[in-house]
């Protein structure tokens, strides 16, 4: 008996949305069971770390990888999967830009550490306990992964040879991207498995789309009710589609949200904070100095805003002039 | 604590109407004027995409300086709006990155003005040289040093001041002036 292609799941610093956007295959699954062997699947199944190193070298045909990397014990875990794996993907926005989790690039490590473990609201710890990467307790040594400075993208670390976009994937573009692997039909090393154009071109509000953008005001979209047909960005609405890839069939402007970018850049935009800022920017209405500073000031928190999924692969990755700190919470 | 030898590297780009034309004037009317911006000429301070400033900083350049026409006066009649608006929103994403925004400098220098580039770098150059070196390539090295692994450090890590990642471009070469 042929053996069945081997497939292995895994997640390092996420949310679980992307295990969840394989659940959502719903009864597809099944026929992706009858095509693949998933031999590793921490979230669903009971496989061990011991069962993949056990495996020799490139015998799983491919990883789906998602989250970002933020610990010693997720490098440790990409590299090995990396090792057993023929195809490594980055499936997710976490796992491809850096996704939700980058943002934290904007501050030092030790200011994260003191304020989930003291300084939150909802937190009681008078002795200041920290995680410990070694410590004995009743006569057993425990280990802990070691909390990076940097949080960083599946391929800042090792070697990535596709890319499934998304916070999370669409269960049509991973099936399309399965299938795609299961044929032999792939595209070059390091694409994107996605369509290569912007959002707007799967948007239906594009044909509302004014051919000139002029911006008065910007609008978060607590503050307005959204007219369910009208271009966001008509509208005064910050929507990242213009920088964003195509794939999830708009699925936010189709849900009257504005798009806040999870695909990432198309091929032809290096940074899509850049381009996304450069596009809205450019188009307002307002020529005084002190009258475009009022139009911006309604785009509080620009990084948040342009790089919401993206700060961990964008061009400056992290605030410039952050420490490297090295490990304090080792005793 | 930076090294004596340092020097600024600023990365100018200049529109070809009015700022080029002015750096020219400056040329031929011989005004000395301090030899670390590299000058790159684009067609209107509105082709500048934010890439570009983001792009020199991160590959190595101390500081950006952007020379359009003046408000009113640009050969496309709109471009220099469009550069001042992406620049102020350009200057808090900056702030908010940690770059500090003397780096980055936008001015408008009309094709008489020759006398005005010389200023406006000397000055920068200047503002650059006291606020020392931003470095950007070396931080990553630094920050990616964490990472270094073992069964991997076939990678010449030390000897490139730190780990070459996939993904992320080549170091530039350092040619300090």
């Amino acid at each position: 008996m042929p053996d069945k292609p081997k497939i292995g799941f895994y997640w390092c610093a996420s949310c679980g949305g992307c295990e969840e956007a394989v659940v959502d295959f719903a009864e597809d699954i099944l026929g992706v069971i009858q095509a693949v062997d998933i031999v590793f699947w921490p979230v669903a199944m009971d496989f061990k770390k011991k069962d993949v190193e056990a495996m020799p070298d490139k015998s799983i045909a491919a990883t789906l990888l998602n989250g970002a990397i933020r610990t010693s014990e997720q490098e440790e875990m990409a590299r090995m999967l990396r090792r057993k794996s023929q195809y490594l993907i980055a499936y997710g926005a976490c796992a491809q830009l850096g996704g939700i989790p980058s943002l934290a690039n904007q501050f030092p490590r030790e200011q994260l550490l003191r304020y989930v473990y003291e300084e939150a609201p909802t937190v009681v710890n008078e002795a200041k306990t920290r995680p410990q990467t070694a410590s004995r307790n009743n006569g057993y040594d425990m280990t802990l992964p070691e909390f990076r400075n940097v949080v960083r993208t599946l391929d800042q670390v090792v070697d990535v040879d596709f890319y499934i976009p998304g916070c999370p994937p669409t269960p049509k573009i991973t099936k399309a991207a399965i299938g795609a692997l299961l044929e032999g039909k792939l595209p070059p090393k390091g694409s994107v498995l996605a369509p290569d154009v912007a959002l707007c071109e799967q948007c239906p509000r594009k044909a509302n789309k004014p051919a000139d953008l002029s911006f008065t005001q910007f609008k978060r979209p607590h503050q307005t009710v959204i007219d369910p047909n009208l271009c966001m960005l008509a509208q005064g609405i910050v929507c990242m589609g213009p920088a964003t890839r195509a794939g999830c069939e708009a699925a936010c402007p189709g849900g009257n949200m504005p798009c806040t970018g999870c695909f990432g850049p198309t091929s032809r935009v290096q940074d899509q904070g850049a381009k996304i800022l450069s596009s809205l920017c450019a188009n307002l209405a307002a020529r005084e100095e002190k009258e475009i500073r009022g139009v911006l000031a309604g785009i509080p928190d620009p990084v948040g805003t342009f790089y919401r999924y993206g700060l961990g692969k964008s061009m400056l990755r992290r605030k410039a002039n952050m420490p490297v700190e090295t490990a304090k919470n080792t005793p | 604590m930076s090294d004596p030898k340092w020097q600024p590297r600023i990365v100018a780009f200049f529109c070809n109407w009015c700022t080029y034309t002015a750096a020219d004037l400056a040329g031929v009317s011989r005004f000395k004027y301090a030899s670390n911006v590299r000058v790159i000429r684009l067609m209107c301070s509105g082709r500048v995409d934010p890439q570009f400033i983001l792009d020199a900083l991160a590959e190595g350049a101390d500081g950006v300086l952007i020379g359009g026409c003046h408000l009113g006066d640009c050969h496309y009649s709109e471009g220099n709006y469009k550069t001042v608006r992406r620049f102020q929103m350009l200057q808090r994403l900056l702030h908010d990155m940690g770059i500090e925004e003397q780096r980055v400098r936008l001015e408008w220098i009309s094709a008489s003005e020759g006398e005005r580039v010389k200023t406006v770098i000397n000055d920068m150059v200047e503002q650059v040289r006291a606020l020392g070196p931003l470095n950007l390539p070396q931080h990553r090295a630094e920050w990616d040093r964490e990472t270094a692994h073992p069964a991997e450090t076939a990678l010449p890590a030390e000897a490139a001041g730190g780990v070459q990642l996939a993904g992320q471009r080549a170091q530039p070469e350092v040619a300090h002036a």
